[in-house]
């Protein structure tokens, strides 16, 4: 029995390691909220996870919310969690739910019946730009040469993606190939799983150019594996000033992977402004920093009233290609 | 690369390094073994705790231990509760239970143990000698390759589907294509069969079906039957009779696992493919060309069948690290989570990864050697008391493993429709196995559906058609494989057959 107990030591070690890395800081005078609680509408690991755990992190470690805590539920692509918030809405006063752009593609499609006007918008907080990808052995260096070998011969210019097709992958493909003139229905998209399946395919030749999230790109750029062709940002990016923008090869196409924060509808505009002041400031703070380049999130701060416009002209955006490409 | 792999052998084997590898693999075992926690939200788990450590050396050979340590520790729970955690050891459980159930627990761990080990370590020196020339080999898989190695999969129903039962086996496999067609599929926007329940959407669970058909029905039977936890020899489940392998046990599986280590890494270094098609894969092969009396042991407890795939998954999970060392590419979800890990630590995998980082490079790759063996050190004196937990009364044992399904469905998810799945289903499969119908298939059927139908899809869109089939010869090859793996066994009982007609004739 001797070997249990020592067995049972090390995982309590561990997971004293584990604890004190969520543990709170001592507020130091500036603490804005005593407590909080992420909702992910995803299991353990994604992206959405990610986000409200970094978040969460920072927050505490900054010292400008006491404590907080992390709940997953999953189902229905998060309109189980979005369900869940709206519903029990009284009772969720200090919980945050995590999510980004599917929120306003799913609505579009009708997966689940909720939109985020149904939701207190609390600020958007980080992004990813989108990119246009080739492998390295590519003939094809600029969105000119990917748009001619598509004019030359449609059929074998394929675009793949992580995304079912009508996600967010497919759509920026589409939104780029209608900027620049072309048919967006036509364009052969090609839909993976994963995308690092979608890499893969693109690193066999199977596909000729990948959509995928610009902050992916850059590493496989550093690691000098893919050419990006074009990023979806109004202007080129400091962390990687070599990758062109769609707008400077005369593609007049911007678009911005988000992700942010809503609270339950019917909360208070006290705490509601609290949540933002408490975000507002968290920019400002090292632990953010680390947190932030940890993860190489690129600071899109959207507070409140900015988010919904912002919002809202995502959706008519990207409303309007659905409905050209038959998904609406 | 003589200098690298020096400097990778310093870096590993520092005190502190060793004690990293020790921790990494008791924490992965033991977690491991809970069904519903595999090495994905293991190694998601423990990545504060590596970023914490700071040095990227330190901070991956913890967690390549956690890695092998949540692998080892998943096939325990397939052997000993019927319960895979996870789906690369769904085919452990094929002939790893039936042998726990024959008192033959300590026996089946120590198989597993010793497969795993081989497993890894073959593949970890596979990664040490051909790592940069693999990674131009995985790349020569399409969607169509992946589609007909699905099929290859595929045939390993064939280990059950016995004398008079292979309509019920085909009929079973059917079942679990059609229930991998259930959500969102990758290539089409619409979520399909999910009759308007919103928990539906993205599909079954497999961890929720591998506990409803295996671990379920299990608990239930020794419910309904009380001598069921007594063995056929009326001794008690939890006796250990025999820990040792016998000499003409050890001679049976060697060639498995030599094979298995090889094609398992092979399989592993596909981007696409994975421990879960290397360990169907291999049981599969192994099962098609044993003799006659051997092969009807496959699903009976047979230690080629539990050698098989325990070596071909761990050679596998060795083999995932091709791709994602040299090309930056991951190929699983696990491999996924642990590129985040190195990005975090500002490590860029990729070609560059080895001239950049050669200390990194190789200390990860000498890690996985040493995981390997600390695990086996570590596990073959606990297998005695790990197998104990079957010695437990029944009254105990039957609560335990209800509450180990439970939580396993519950953990992943936090969605308390998953129970209600579970529940359901456990009760048709409960039904299905008082019919002797094999409930194996049908998780293998749905394990392989989804990438079954997702590569055929992108082959078929690729190719504007079926031209795929006969235009790419791998694919074809790939298929003509998967024919003679089904029907040589056949064709080949049938003339033995033939032939002892042809003696009694002659008589």
């Amino acid at each position: 029995m001797n070997t249990f107990s020592v067995t049972r030591r090390v995982m309590l070690a561990a997971a004293a390691a584990t604890l004190s890395f969520g543990a709170p800081a001592f507020a130091d005078g500036h603490q804005v909220l005593d407590d909080v609680h992420f909702l992910i509408p995803g299991g353990a690991g994604g992206g959405w996870d990610g986000t409200a755990r970094g978040t969460g992190e920072a927050l505490t470690n900054a010292g400008l919310v006491g404590s907080a805590t992390y709940e997953n539920m999953s189902g229905g692509g998060g309109g189980k969690a979005i369900a869940y918030l709206i519903e029990n809405a009284e009772s969720l006063e200090n919980t945050l739910m995590v999510n980004s752009t599917p929120i306003v593609i799913r609505s579009l499609t009708g997966v689940f019946p909720q939109s985020f006007r149904d939701l207190t918008l609390v600020a958007g907080t980080i992004g990813d730009y989108a990119a246009l990808v080739v492998g390295k052995d590519s003939e094809i260096n600029t969105m000119d040469d990917l748009l001619a070998a598509y004019r030359a011969d449609p059929a074998n210019v394929a675009v793949g993606g992580g995304s079912v097709p009508g996600g967010m992958d497919h759509l920026v493909a589409a939104l780029a190939m209608e900027a620049a003139g072309e048919d967006p229905t036509a364009v052969k998209y090609v839909a993976y799983d994963a995308g690092g399946k979608a890499m893969a395919g693109l690193l066999s030749g199977e596909i000729a150019a990948l959509s995928t999230g610009f902050s992916e790109a850059i590493e496989l750029a550093k690691a000098g594996e893919v050419k990006i062709i074009g990023i979806t940002a109004p202007e080129r990016v400091e962390s990687f000033p070599d990758a062109p923008t769609m707008k400077e090869q005369g593609i007049d196409t911007e678009f911005v992977n988000w992700r942010g924060f809503f609270a339950a509808p019917g909360i208070s505009e006290d705490r509601v402004a609290a949540y933002q002041d408490a975000i507002a400031k968290m920019y400002d703070t090292p632990e953010w920093e680390e947190v932030r380049a940890r993860n190489g999130w690129v600071n899109i701060h959207n507070p409140g009233d900015d988010f919904r416009a912002f919002l809202e002209a995502q959706e008519t955006a990207l409303g309007d290609l659905m409905k050209k490409l038959g998904f609406l | 690369m003589l200098e690298g792999l020096l400097v990778g052998l310093s870096t590993a084997f520092s005190i502190s390094n060793i004690l990293m590898v020790v921790g990494g693999c008791l924490i992965g075992t033991f977690i491991g073994m809970l069904p519903g926690l595999g090495p994905m939200s293991i190694i998601a788990i423990m990545i504060p705790v590596a970023i914490g450590i700071g040095d990227p050396s330190a901070a991956l050979i913890l967690l390549a231990g956690v890695y092998y340590g949540a692998i080892f520790g998943g096939s325990t729970s397939s052997i000993l509760i019927n319960a895979p955690g996870v789906a690369s050891t769904v085919a452990t459980s094929f002939d790893g239970y039936p042998l726990a159930r024959q008192g033959k627990a300590g026996k089946a761990l120590t198989v597993a143990a010793v497969s795993s080990f081989s497993g890894g370590t073959i593949g970890a020196i596979l990664l040490l000698i051909f790592a940069p020339m693999l990674a131009s080999v995985a790349l020569l898989f399409h969607s169509a390759e992946y589609f007909a190695l699905m099929v290859v999969g595929l045939s390993a129903i064939a280990a059950f589907a016995g004398s008079g039962q292979v309509f019920k086996a085909l009929l079973m496999t059917i079942l679990g294509l059609m229930m991998a067609t259930v959500g969102e599929g990758a290539l089409f926007p619409m979520a399909r069969f999910t009759g308007g329940i919103m928990d539906l959407q993205s599909g079954f669970g497999f961890i929720t079906l591998a506990m409803a058909m295996f671990a379920l029905p299990e608990a239930i039977y020794l419910v309904l039957d009380p001598k069921r936890s007594q063995q056929e020899d009326g001794s008690s489940t939890g006796e250990i009779k025999e820990l040792r392998i016998t000499r003409e046990e050890a001679r049976a599986i060697i060639p498995v696992i030599g094979r298995q280590s090889v094609q398992g890494f092979l399989i592993g270094v596909l981007p696409g493919a994975g421990a879960t098609i290397a360990s169907f894969l291999g049981y599969a092969v192994e099962r098609n060309i044993a003799p006659k009396e051997e092969q009807e042991q496959f699903g009976k407890g047979s230690v080629k069948g539990l050698a098989a795939p325990e070596t071909a998954n761990n050679a596998a999970c060795t083999g995932s690290f091709v791709p994602l060392l040299t090309l930056g590419i991951p190929g699983s979800g696990t491999t996924a989570i642990l590129l985040g890990a190195l990005i975090a630590l500002n490590v860029s995998p990729g070609p560059r990864l080895m001239i950049d980082n050669p200390d990194i490079f190789w200390a990860v790759i000498i890690s996985m050697y040493l995981g390997n063996l600390v695990l086996l050190i570590l596990n073959l004196p606990l297998i005695p008391y790990i197998a104990k937990i079957l010695a437990v009364p029944r009254n105990y044992l039957i609560p335990f493993i209800l509450f180990f399904t439970l939580m396993g469905a519950y953990i992943g998810q936090n969605n308390a429709t998953e129970l209600l799945i579970l529940v359901g289903f456990g009760v048709i499969a409960t039904i299905l196995r008082f019919a002797d119908y094999p409930l194996a298939p049908l998780l293998i059927g749905f394990i392989l559906g989804r990438m079954l139908e997702d590569n055929f899809a992108r082959a078929m869109q690729l190719y504007d058609g079926p031209g795929f089939l006969w235009e790419r010869p791998m694919t074809a090859s790939l298929l003509v494989l998967a024919c003679l793996l089904i029907f040589l066994p056949a064709y080949r009982a049938r003339r033995a057959r033939l032939r002892a007609e042809g003696v009694a004739d002659a008589d």
